[in-house]
């Protein structure tokens, strides 16, 4: 039996839209072998609570999202990185919140806990105090002649998230890089537990800065599909103005940022001062620079306010204005091209076996976008364009990253003039239920799983992601020189708040 | 071409905008506090390193936006520096996380006294939503002495920008120093 037949045999439990089918430990370990050999269902994102782990997988082919969960015995479940490397990730930071150990784990070392905390595993059912004193890093292995290692952060130079990066370097070429991460950690999912999906949003809202919509989004519509609420037209629309909205902001600051890792500052100020306008726009039209909390369950929690379409179709005109002569220099500067074209190149195989999404994966040969297949919300009743490109280079996620912004231009100015009229939230009302939702940001697939009793979250996680991408960055800056590592973590842009909850 | 140019920069005009006026209450108080010290050593500038100690994100934002044309802090005397050893002032987001209070202490230690701490957003003031939880110790002060704090979730660059002003005009030495320059 192929891996996906295996799942659809398995015990299906309640959960909104996509029921979770609950597998014995055996039908997992059966299933876990199945996909070693079956590259048809994706890894998306993978969590657990005191009782299962979880998997979310995504069939590229018909847009087949597929939920499956695992009970733990003994604090054990069998690991699924042998088949999805993806997952080894997930299971680290799995093992560090619920305590869950991955038996046969391709990686088994801490990933979030970095020994400070006060009781571990801080969301097992009943954590112990934490009683010894941190221990050093334990870092990947490397052998050769001439080797040097380069620890980087937590504290970067740039006002970037901290993080650690331990590069080995041979004379300037990039060996290996390992990111360790979870300095942000704030406890984020247990904060959320016994509050309402309302007032969790909050958290939702604040997993990652930059997603913040994206990820309110997803978290909107998992608390929605538990509850069988669905939010009336002009929120769904309204959701996606937001969305694209963040789309070209972030894009326009990160194509800045990474031209001017090339030193051509004249283009970064230029992308730059367009995402200024553009968040003065969004400010004037919605209240809020960034749209925090603008999304919430049930709906959205702002209207367009009057004069607010005119000027957000303003700022795209100017942009659109001067899109050309800007393209223009990037095509024609020999300089910039010699930085970008070539370096940190992501191979189509190594994105086909992680499946990035977003940007990344399009730069990488992957088409996936949430918005087209499987679709959600107002997305279903509009085309996305997506262009992809092979070459996996820096070069690539530029291009990739300046054909969503005039997609997500032309979006805009589909959606703003045919909002639909009528109510902007659905109430929601204190049940019980279980439910999935996803959206796509601007790093790409972001979903959110939450289950409520009797109107409070008892368990909730939110995957972003840069769970999948930061990997990737790790094996796509190598055999690339370390003054070329800025250009390379620009270009992908993970997140490091978003992983670290 | 270079007419056309120059038309357009005579009809646009430049694109970046008026500072924002500082607080005289906050830059008097500050002021009296740095009088002795910070006024012999540091000129009319002020070096910023910037902390990240638990934020999501946002904060960083829009402190990045003070570096575009619109505010472009440079003119004001104000740059980022990318070491703690450098720097007059530390700007500090986010509560501080238990696992970034190491990093946040050794960045504070390194910076050479006297020295200003600038506490961006609702989270650093107080921990904001994320106040309550086990894994954060609190607001920027739970860890380091705080001078001066940002309101907002994220603050607006013009908010922040406000701060920094009111840090220079405080730190602004006598007219016979700067006669003497």
């Amino acid at each position: 039996m192929n891996a996906r037949t295996l799942l659809l045999t398995a015990t299906a439990e309640p959960c909104a839209p996509v029921p979770r089918r609950q597998l014995t430990g055996s039908q997992w370990a059966a299933f876990v072998a199945a996909l070693a050999q079956d590259s048809s269902l994706e890894l998306r994102a993978m969590w657990a609570d005191p009782l299962n782990v979880y998997a979310v997988f995504l069939a590229p082919e018909d847009g087949t999202v597929m939920f499956a969960s695992v009970p733990v015995e003994l604090g054990l479940y069998q690991a699924l990185s042998p088949a999805r490397p993806s997952a080894a990730l997930y299971e680290r930071m799995i093992h560090d919140l619920w305590g869950h150990s991955a038996a046969d784990g391709l990686d088994v070392r801490p990933f979030l806990d970095h020994g400070n905390w006060t009781a571990t595993p801080p969301l097992a059912t009943r954590p112990l105090p934490n009683l010894t004193a941190p221990e050093p890093k334990e870092f990947l292995p490397v052998e050769g002649e001439g080797l040097h290692r380069i620890p980087v952060g937590p504290v970067h130079a740039g006002i970037i998230e901290p993080g650690h990066f331990r590069f080995t370097a041979q004379g300037e070429i990039i060996v290996r890089l390992e990111a360790r991460l979870g300095y942000l950690h704030k406890g984020t999912l247990g904060l959320m537990q016994g509050k309402s999906p309302r007032v969790a949003a909050r958290f939702a809202a604040r997993l990652s800065g930059d997603s913040t919509v994206g990820h309110a989004i997803a978290f909107a519509r998992a608390a929605e599909a538990a509850a069988h609420v669905l939010p009336p037209p002009r929120a769904e629309a309204l959701r996606c103005v937001f969305a694209e909205v963040e789309r070209i902001a972030n894009h326009l600051g990160d194509i800045g940022a990474i031209i001017n890792d090339a030193a051509f500052a004249l283009m970064q100020a230029r992308f730059v001062w367009h995402r200024e306008q553009l968040l003065r726009a969004t400010d004037t039209a919605f209240g809020h620079r960034l749209m925090m909390d603008a999304v919430v369950p049930g709906g959205v929690s702002v209207d367009l306010a009057p004069g607010g379409e005119e000027r957000i179709i303003q700022v795209l005109d100017s942009l659109a204005a001067e899109w050309d002569a800007l393209l223009a220099t990037y095509d024609n500067s020999a300089s910039l091209a010699d930085r970008m074209v070539s370096t940190g190149a992501l191979s189509a195989d190594l994105a086909t076996s992680f499946a990035p999404g977003g940007f990344i994966g399009r730069a990488s040969g992957q088409a996936a976008d949430l918005r087209r297949v499987p679709g959600y919300g107002h997305y279903r009743d509009i085309d996305v364009e997506m262009p992809v490109l092979t070459t996996g280079d820096v070069d690539a996620r530029v291009r990739i990253r300046m054909a969503e912004v005039v997609e997500s231009t032309r979006l805009l100015r589909h959606i703003l003039p045919r909002l639909p009229e009528g109510a902007l939230v659905e109430r929601l009302d204190a049940l019980s239920g279980e439910g999935l939702g996803w959206a796509e940001g601007f790093r790409g697939d972001i979903w959110h799983w939450v289950r409520v009793e009797g109107g409070q979250i008892t368990a909730v996680f939110m995957a972003d992601p840069s769970w999948r991408q930061w990997p990737l960055l790790e094996v796509a800056v190598e055999g690339n020189i370390v003054a070329d590592f800025p250009l390379c973590n620009k270009s992908f842009n993970c997140s490091y708040s978003g992983v670290d909850l | 071409m270079a007419w056309r140019t120059m038309w357009r920069a005579l009809r646009d005009g430049p694109a970046t905008e008026p500072a924002p006026a500082a607080d005289p209450l906050l830059a008097e108080s500050l002021a009296a506090r740095l009088h002795a010290a910070a006024q012999r050593r540091l000129g009319r500038g002020l070096a910023i390193r910037q902390v990240d100690s638990g934020s999501c994100n946002g904060c960083e934002l829009e402190i990045h936006m003070l570096g575009n044309i619109v505010y472009d802090l440079e003119r004001l005397g104000l740059r980022f520096v990318a070491s703690p050893r450098h720097a007059d002032v530390l700007l500090v987001t986010g509560p501080v996380t238990r696992n970034m209070h190491d990093a946040l202490m050794r960045s504070w230690a390194a910076t050479p006294d006297p020295k200003f701490v600038v506490a961006v957003g609702d989270c650093a003031i107080d921990g904001g939503v994320f106040k309550g939880s086990s894994a954060i110790i609190g607001g920027i002060d739970a860890a380091v002495p705080v001078d001066a704090f940002v309101r907002g979730c994220p603050p607006t660059p013009a908010a922040i920008l406000e701060v920094l002003c009111t840090l220079v005009e405080a730190n602004t030495p006598p007219p016979e120093r700067v006669r003497r320059m």
